[in-house]
């Protein structure tokens, strides 16, 4: 099954919609995990919340799950568009691509990078930084230390615009290559997808924003 | 209406193209754009020089035949038309209009603007077909279809295989073409039973000619001149996926 998926065009469309809809999922959590952040209490309820996500078993064997699932949908893209590149060995002299397609489906490949970097970003600073080293701090102050910080906190903000554009396409895109296509639901499926492609990244950016302004009141 | 011609030119599939500029006048807006480059080659045989080599045979839009990429659109700016069915009207006066054969790696050139569209045969050959003989057209109801199936099955099989789903395409993806060959054959009670072989047949045969793959952009569906649906894309992913999850090969 692995096989006959792997090696078919279509099969690994299958595998990057299977994994991209894991990761939405991800996201979610993610996101739902970090409100704590707001609460009131100096951090304590988020550090505590950090503690035991970074110990507890069954949630460090949910981490290797999502490490491989987002490395399935890296390789996996990367074969496809480097089939896709070769696929028009001679490009066009003009190209209309406005006229039929929404932008965000045209640059997945950009978009998709860019989250990666910023992911490696990301996870530099907060897991790395606090899983392999000593940290000398709590989560909570690393994450308000990084973000009171103008250049990493926009960082993250553009990041999470460019998420938003890689969700857009990608959300609804992951149904039809399921083959989950139907007058009645694909017209909400899209509508769904723009939501959540703004929903989750402002929920993220609204982080960044908070404790970078925050800062300044007393 | 006059017009200048920016226009892809190259002597055989071995060499090097190049874009070759025309000045056309005295051209009825109510020409087609085939008639248009009619008229431009028969000033250029006046002139002793080599005609611009382009595919056409119904000019009505119903072979699959023609096809130009048109001022980076596949087939020009209108919507639902072959390149045949184009009229100069859609133009401006003066307008500069480039023309560019399909790009693909599976549909190489052979000369100026005709490609070599013999990949969408050879993907046919692998399963778009009954292998048993169904006999000759049975009397009319004796097999009972719902009209609502037998429309779907015609929109899909209304396909000219003209290859403008490719040419739209930004990774060149013959997801289009191939998948209106699946459902339209998938629909009908003569070809169901075949419907998971020939999924697979054809998926393969699609990815050795070196087409692209799909990533749902609508390009296709949006540039095809006989509408075809990405509704059809999805079936065949269904049934691609029937065959994974269900075959009995380890």
């Amino acid at each position: 099954m692995i096989n006959q998926l792997s090696s078919s065009s279509v099969g690994k469309k299958i595998i990057m919609s299977i994994t991209g809809i894991f990761l939405c999922l991800f996201l979610v959590v993610h996101l739902s995990g970090n409100f704590l952040l707001f609460k009131n209490d100096g951090g304590a309820a988020f550090n505590h919340y950090s503690e035991f996500m970074s110990t507890n078993i069954f949630i460090r064997i949910g981490e290797i799950i999502l490490f491989i699932g987002i490395l399935a949908h890296i390789i996996d893209a990367l074969v496809l568009t480097i089939k896709n590149k070769q696929a028009r060995p001679i490009q066009y002299f003009m190209t209309d691509p406005s006229a039929n397609t929404a932008f965000t489906s045209r640059f997945m490949a950009i978009t998709g990078l860019t989250v990666l970097i910023f992911l490696v970003i990301h996870l530099r600073t907060f897991m790395v930084e606090h899983r392999f080293y000593e940290a000398k701090e709590t989560m909570f102050d690393s994450v308000k230390t990084a973000f009171e910080n103008p250049y990493y906190s926009s960082l993250y903000i553009v990041a999470m615009v460019l998420l938003g554009f890689h969700l857009h396409h990608g959300f609804q895109s992951s149904f039809q290559s399921l083959g989950i296509n139907h007058n009645k639901y694909t017209p909400l499926i899209k509508k769904l997808s723009l939501l959540f492609s703004i929903i989750i990244p402002f929920g993220f950016a609204t982080m960044p924003a908070y404790f970078y302004f925050k800062q300044f009141i007393k | 209406m006059k017009f200048k011609l920016m226009i892809w030119r190259q002597q055989d599939p071995k060499s090097k193209g190049k874009f070759v500029t025309y000045e056309i006048t005295n051209i009825s807006p109510d020409m087609s754009f085939l008639e248009m480059l009619d008229v431009l080659n028969e000033e250029l045989t006046k002139n002793g020089e080599d005609t611009i080599a382009f595919s056409h045979d119904c000019r009505e839009g119903i072979c699959g035949s023609c096809g130009i990429y048109i001022n980076g659109r596949a087939h020009g700016p209108s919507k639902a038309t072959t390149t045949c069915q184009l009229y100069m009207r859609n133009f401006t006066d003066n307008e500069t209009i480039v023309c560019e054969p399909w790009r693909a790696k599976g549909f190489p050139v052979i000369k100026d603007l005709v490609v070599d569209k013999s990949a969408f045969d050879r993907i046919l050959r692998c399963g778009g077909y009954v292998s048993v003989n169904t006999g000759s057209a049975p009397d009319a109801n004796l097999i009972p279809i719902s009209k609502k199936t037998a429309d779907e099955a015609f929109d899909a099989a209304a396909c000219i295989g003209c290859g403008a789903c490719v040419a739209a395409c930004k990774n060149a993806s013959a997801m289009l073409f191939v998948s209106a060959k699946v459902s339209h054959l998938a629909l009908l009670p003569q070809g169901y039973p075949e419907k998971h072989e020939r999924v697979m047949n054809m998926i393969s045969a699609m990815d050795k000619e070196g087409f692209g793959n799909c990533t749902n952009t609508g390009a296709c569906e949006a540039e095809c001149p006989k509408q075809i649906s990405l509704s059809h894309i999805a079936r065949l992913n269904r049934n691609f996926i029937s065959v994974v999850v269900t075959s009995k090969d380890k």
